[in-house]
This record gives structure tokens, sequence and C-alpha cells, in this order.
């Protein structure tokens, strides 16, 4: 899709990034980097990740989070992600898209968790606008605009701010096996294992509507130019090391004992 | 009205000045960095937290990054990260020097730096370089006042 070139000024300038099926390691690195030495803004569309893999928050705890003896045997890889959150697992049916901006990119937003969800709500809302109802309401009350297509996080440095989501176009099932029900979840979702809590976008739309309708979102609040990759990557600064990784199967090895520890105490 | 008169008598109790605004508090005695935390300098020691306006904002906070003793931290540099809501935020120190303390209960009870962002809920003690930076940092009425604006600017 051509990105349009009419545009009104004064809106901030980001710079979109589309990828396919880029690994999410490399796509996790690539923010990190964006976020600690870049001071454009940026938008980073990843259309699917190649293999199936396990994306922890920075404190998740494999042995409370993660079917580990299940992983192991499968040869999952397991990512410890920089960003808060849960745990998703991510494979080439998922979506990735990430927002890295200046904490005043968006006029009127504090860089606090909250207004800046509630901002990519609000963006994620004309997305979906005559697509599907995906707000979240039981017994006639209306508990969150929390569509069950996705799972965000952030992370917040002193003058800017990443948002990255990862949209459930499709998934496997099987690959739901793997996460266990987590100890923290919001009241709403009370207790229901994970295939009751969420749903195929693919149901509803298109991969290639849903990232051209993600696109024209974006186009209304910034104005979009294109990037390539090697443009991300001349930008970066070369000394910083990113944080998020994949775990050892050592240290996977370590969680499943820690668990059979916590549970003969 | 009744929590406030309260409020303003147990502080005076404690013998803490306490500026009750009906939403952030902020302690006399300490001075605070535009990055919402505060420093406690004592001689060449000092303890860093985050504010109660930095903890009322984030949310409960369910982890807290903590660095290394023995770690170098630089004025306005990050140091460590809490997590709360779906978020890890930068905690960045007010004071340059080195980590001789950190507080080691976050691990445990992270909602302390919730419950007591300025007593128990402290992030780290530092032995500090040059005890001059603190002159760039805000005294408690310039914060209030620098909170005051950055709320009402959203």
């Amino acid at each position: 899709m051509a990105v349009s070139q009419t545009r009104d000024l004064g809106l901030p300038l980001i710079k979109l990034l589309r990828l396919k099926g880029v690994p999410i390691l490399q796509q996790l690195h690539l923010e990190e980097r964006l976020l600690r030495t870049s001071s454009d803004n940026w938008c980073i569309i990843n259309d699917g990740t190649i293999d199936p893999t396990i994306v922890m928050g920075i404190s998740g705890k494999p042995q409370e989070l993660l079917e580990i003896e299940s992983i192991l045997r499968d040869d999952i890889p397991v990512i410890r992600r920089f960003t808060g959150g849960g745990t998703v697992i991510v494979d080439q049916g998922t979506i990735f898209v990430t927002f890295i901006c200046n904490k005043d990119a968006v006029p009127g937003l504090q860089s606090y968790p909250q207004p800046i969800m509630s901002w990519s709500s609000l963006l994620y809302k004309k997305v979906f606008q005559g697509i599907g109802d995906f707000r979240l309401r039981e017994n006639g009350i209306l508990r969150a605009w929390r569509p069950q297509v996705w799972r965000e996080c952030e992370s917040i440095t002193k003058n800017r701010w990443v948002h990255h989501t990862s949209f459930l176009w499709d998934y496997e099932i099987s690959n739901m096996g793997y996460l266990k029900l987590p100890k923290r979840a919001p009241e709403y979702r009370q207790a229901r294992d994970h295939l009751e809590f969420i749903c195929r976008m693919k149901d509803y739309i298109s991969r290639s509507s849903f990232i051209d309708r993600t696109i024209e979102a974006v186009g209304s609040e910034f104005l979009l130019r294109s990037a390539e990759l090697e443009d991300a990557h001349c930008t970066l600064g070369s000394k910083f090391e990113p944080s998020s990784r994949l775990l050892r199967k050592q240290e996977l090895g370590e969680a499943i004992f820690k668990s059979l520890t916590a549970s003969q105490s | 009205m009744a929590s406030k008169l309260w409020a303003t008598r147990a502080a005076s109790y404690l013998k803490i000045s306490f500026q009750y605004r009906g939403f952030a508090t902020v302690i006399k005695d300490l001075k605070y960095a535009d990055s919402h935390e505060w420093v406690k300098v004592e001689g060449n020691s000092a303890t860093v937290g985050i504010t109660d306006h930095a903890q009322d904002h984030l949310g409960d906070v369910v982890y807290v990054e903590l660095p290394d003793e023995g770690a170098e931290v630089k004025q306005g540099a990050s140091f460590g990260a809490v997590e709360s809501v779906k978020a890890t935020s930068d905690i960045n120190s007010p004071i340059s020097g080195k980590v001789v303390e950190v507080n080691t209960k976050l691990n445990d009870s992270p909602g302390l730096v919730n419950a007591s962002p300025y007593e128990s809920g402290w992030i780290i003690k530092v032995e500090i370089n040059n005890a001059d930076e603190v002159k760039s940092l805000m005294d408690p009425d310039q914060y209030s006042k620098f909170c005051e604006e950055e709320d009402a600017k959203h």
C-alpha cells in the first residue's frame, strides 16, 4: 500500500518500518536499541515471526508461567524481554506492532503506563471500527476495552517510551498448552484459561487489511515516513547491548527444580 | 477534610513536614529530580527512591530491578527499573556515586514502593562523589509546583 503523501503540517514525524518474518528476538533487540539510542519516533510492523517462541516479561518466573517439561521436550525457545507484562507465545500467525516515541511526541500524552495504553487502545479502536466488538462485557457490564486478540506491554525511559503489541491473527491451540494460568491476572479473567480468553483475528479481518488499517490509523496521528531496516541500523549506537535474551536450557531446568522444591515445602 | 486534619496531626507527631495536596505528597528535607526520584543526603551518603507522584502514576509495582552493590550511578542516568501495569519504567539516579546498599526487601515486597515511597520503599543508598550535584535538584516546593504543572499539561 502506498503511504499517503497528503498530511497536515504539525503532526509529529514517525518512521514506519515494515518487516516480515523477522525473528522476535531480533525484533526486540532492534526495539530496545531504538528506544535507548535513537531520537526519532518509530512504528515497527513485523508480519509474523518464523518459529513458535515464548516471550516472558522482565520479571517472569518460568516455574510459575510455563509448562517447562513440555517446552524442553519440544525445544521451544523462551525469551525474557526488556518490557514488563505477561507471557505470550508467538509464531507466524502473530502480527507485531510497536511504537517507539519521544515522550512529547503525542501532544498531551503523559509518559506513564496507563495513559500510553489508553492512547493505543483508541488508536486500535479505529483499526477495528466496524470489524468486530472486542470489548469485554460480563453480565452486560463493560469490564474493559480489551480485545482478546492482542497482548501489549511497555517500557518507559526518562525521555522515550516503547509500546509493543502482539496481535493473534491466528494461533495453534496446541501452543497454548505451554503456558500456565498466570497468578497475577486481571479480575475479569476469573481464572479462565487462555483458550477461553482469546480469539483469532483472522475470523474478523484479513492480514493485509489489518496492517493497512493500522498504518492508516497511525497516519491519522503522525506524519509517516517509510524506512528500511538498514536505515534503523544506521541510527543505532554501537555500544548499547540489549537486555532481551534467550533463556538457556539449564536455566529452565533449574526452574523445574525450584518448582518442585516450592511444592514440597 | 477530616483525613487532612488527621494527616496534619500525624505529621506533627512524627515531626515530618507533610504537604497534603489531595494527591501526591512531598517530604521536606529531600531533594527531587524532574524524573520523579527523591534523594536524602546525609554527609557523603545518600538514599534514593521514587516519589509519591511517581508511584501513584505508575500503579501497583510488582517488581523492582535493583543494581548490584558496588555499581556506579550517574546523575540523570538509569540504574534500575520498576515494573507495573505491563510496563517497566526506568529509575534514574538524582546523584552520582557508588551503590553501597540496595533495599533487598523490595525483592519480596515490591509494593513497599507504593505503600511507603519515602520510607521503607527506598531503593538504593549511594556513597556520593560530588555533593554539589544536589544544587541542581528541586526543593520540595519547586517539585510540588513541577508536578502540578506537569499534570495540568495533560
